[in-house]
């Protein structure tokens, strides 16, 4: 072979070897392209964890659509639920993480603005010295209180959940039943869905390397049993049932009062439904 | 109970779950160092594509960097996963709603890419090598030619076109990787401070200026080890590119920040009070004035002055050092200040930072400093020296 054989194969070679190299990067798009548009990407856009739900014997999870009520005018303060819901769920012992808090809201005479804290305010966990067991401090003693409500809250299990949208693997996602989930054994602890939750009702486990919320104690609910947060509740505070049966104590809720949403211009469309509460609370 | 790792004091109405601050230093170093990529790999882009000629000493450098740093990219990131032995889930489950799902793919196919590319560039110095050693070393650069050893004009020609497609190619896989990574903050509708259109804009911008800042420094210290002349052409093209690209910048953090104010939305009294206040120095004084506005007047004066020679050199590198603190300070102020502005609009957050651990300050220095010292040992292997034995077939040198 002379030196331009020689030199006419290697670039043959060479040629070769580049159009298999395109053709492998071009083929490699398309399948991507294509992929996201098959039955199976879709599938995968509700969340790979939805493939494998929970196995609840008895238990079927398109037959329900639980919602739940809160009746701000009732609630006392007392913060029964946010133990029950911490002993329940086994939440962190700590003054910084909950699936679920109430908020204090308290005008002073004169105030354009509410004073507004929760059970973890430095105050309110001197109150009790640990931060285990949860009160409000009675730090407005001595002031004139114009007007003071609480307001429960928890994970409002979205019907647009911007914590689903943002997970990047689908660990988190929207059961059948309206209720958003979290596979533990899936999800990467990127806090993504923290971040993007308006509410802040999401935290981040550290000792499981985990996010993790409220999930209305979807361990009860498909036992037929109510949320511990609403079993402890003494008031009647706390409303939980299925929007699919018309005699439920939420849908008799929801039909009898004027109810409302934290944030509805975030687009999220929460399902947890408000009664009492006022301009300031989101 | 191990006691947790990132409570935030806080002053005024913050929602219980927000007083454990999530995204740590390390999540600003992460778009710091995508935005270098994206920015050196313009530079090559600007003499591969475009044909800036006299970005030629530097063309090599900037695929190299890019790459360098592209390659710690992820790192950032698994250091902050609760499981990062799961992160690979992302990409064999991606939740295509996600904006960060495609991160797995798009750096992939980026990292890919700069390879390619770089393999065309050097393909030349590569086969000199491998036909002139005869150690170790000789059988690595072997290997590396993948058995093409045609150098002819023919060949080289060929060369020129693959090189100039996968810079095309390159722009918008450069910048749309960190468009994205704006994208990731600026589609949050749980932040005012994030949620913004503009906000991947700004992340494209200032990556570009803080990728060819960081190459001024880069070039500037590679001569001086090297004990070569810097090439001042070169220098005051990348100063150029500096100049043009950062009024842009400037214009578009003003624009958003007019934005917020002037919507003056929900929680827009506390943003005030925010940027007035705690945010006031790392904001406006070092962000902006600092390392924004003092560049862009040296600059601006240099560049009317026709200034040249030792004094452009130093002026540009100092300003070019100022851009990546500036750009740095802008990562920070993104991050690190969103989350110091409360979900309720009601209360502001402090960040405090360790020095040590996982998340601390220490593990983002050494990441950002990491990707240098890998440059430091590829431009051993691959010298992108104009002086070297590296002369690339580009399509500039075609025109």
């Amino acid at each position: 072979m002379d030196e331009k054989d020689q030199r006419e194969k290697h670039e043959s070679d060479r040629r070769e070897f580049l159009t298999c190299l395109g053709s492998a990067l071009a083929g490699g798009a398309v399948a991507v392209a294509a992929g996201s548009a098959a039955p199976e990407a879709v599938a995968a856009t509700e969340g790979a964890a939805k493939a494998t739900p929970p196995a609840i014997p008895g238990y079927d999870w398109t037959e329900h659509r639980w919602a739940f009520g809160v009746d701000a005018e009732q609630c006392i303060g007392c913060l029964r639920c946010v133990e029950a819901c911490k002993i329940e769920n086994n939440v962190p012992k700590n003054a910084h993480q909950f699936r679920t808090w109430v908020e204090r809201y308290v005008y002073l005479e004169g105030d354009e603005h509410a004073h507004i804290d929760s059970q973890q305010d430095p105050v309110n966990i001197a109150a009790t010295g640990s931060e285990e067991h949860f009160r409000f401090a009675d730090r407005y003693r001595d002031e004139k209180v114009e007007k003071a409500f609480f307001v429960p809250k928890l994970c409002n299990q979205c019907t647009h959940p911007a914590c689903v949208q943002v997970c990047p693997v689908g660990a988190t996602y929207k059961a059948e039943d309206g209720v958003v989930l979290i596979d533990h054994d899936y999800c990467i602890g990127c806090r993504y869905c923290v971040q993007a939750c308006p509410y802040g009702a999401r935290y981040f486990n550290e000792e499981e390397g985990v996010s993790d919320k409220c999930t209305w104690c979807y361990h009860r609910i498909t036992k037929g049993l109510q949320p511990a947060c609403v079993e402890v509740c003494p008031v009647g505070a706390r409303i939980f049932g299925d929007r699919n049966d018309k005699d439920s104590p939420v849908s008799q809720f929801i039909r009898e009062n004027r109810v409302q949403v934290l944030r509805p211009e975030s687009g999220n469309a929460p399902n947890v439904f408000y009664v009492g509460i006022d301009k300031e609370v989101n | 109970m191990e006691p947790l790792p990132n409570l935030a004091p806080y002053t005024g109405w913050v929602y219980p779950n927000e007083t454990v601050f999530e995204w740590s230093v390390l999540i600003a170093v992460y778009p710091y160092l995508t935005g270098l990529v994206a920015g050196a790999f313009t530079v090559s882009s600007l003499y591969q594509v475009f044909g800036f000629k006299t970005l030629k000493p530097v063309a090599h450098l900037a695929l190299l960097t890019s790459l360098c740093f592209m390659v710690f990219v992820p790192s950032p990131l698994l250091l902050h996963l609760g499981h990062p032995e799961r992160a690979f889930n992302a990409t064999l489950t991606p939740h295509w709603s996600s904006a960060m799902a495609m991160f797995g793919y798009f750096a992939s196919a980026y990292v890919l890419l700069l390879m390619i590319e770089m393999w065309f560039a050097y393909r030349p110095f590569i086969v000199k090598e491998a036909q002139r050693r005869k150690d170790l070393l000789g059988r690595f650069y072997r290997a590396l030619t993948l058995g093409s050893y045609d150098l002819s004009e023919h060949a080289m020609s060929y060369d020129r076109k693959w090189l100039f497609a996968l810079a095309v190619i390159g722009i918008p896989g450069a910048h749309g990787l960190h468009g994205y990574v704006g994208f990731m903050y600026g589609s949050l509708k749980s932040r005012e401070w994030w949620s913004s259109d503009l906000m991947p804009v700004i992340f494209l911008f200032s990556a570009i200026i803080s990728g060819v800042a960081l190459l001024v420094v880069l070039y500037v210290a590679s001569c001086k080890l090297r004990k070569v002349p810097v090439d001042v052409a070169c220098v005051k093209g990348l100063a150029y590119t500096i100049w043009g690209f950062i009024m842009i910048a400037i214009a578009l953090e003003a624009l958003e920040f007019a934005n917020i104010v002037y919507k003056g939305r929900e929680g827009i009294e506390m943003i005030m009070e925010y940027v007035t206040g705690r945010l006031l120095i790392p904001y406006f004084v070092l962000q902006f004035a600092v390392g924004a506005i003092t560049p862009f007047l040296v600059l601006s004066y240099m560049i009317w002055r026709g200034t040249t020679g030792q004094t452009l050199v130093v002026g540009v590198t100092l300003s070019a050092c100022l851009v990546l603190f500036s750009v740095f300070m802008m990562r920070w102020n993104v991050v690190i200040g969103g989350q110091e502005i409360s979900k309720t609009g009601k209360g502001l957050l402090f960040y405090q930072p360790h020095i040590f651990g996982k998340e601390g300050i220490l593990v983002g220095v050494l990441l950002t400093i990491a990707p240098i010292v890998m440059l430091l040992g590829l431009t051993k292997l691959f010298p992108p020296w104009e002086d070297a034995e590296t002369a690339s077939p580009s399509p500039a040198d075609a025109q």
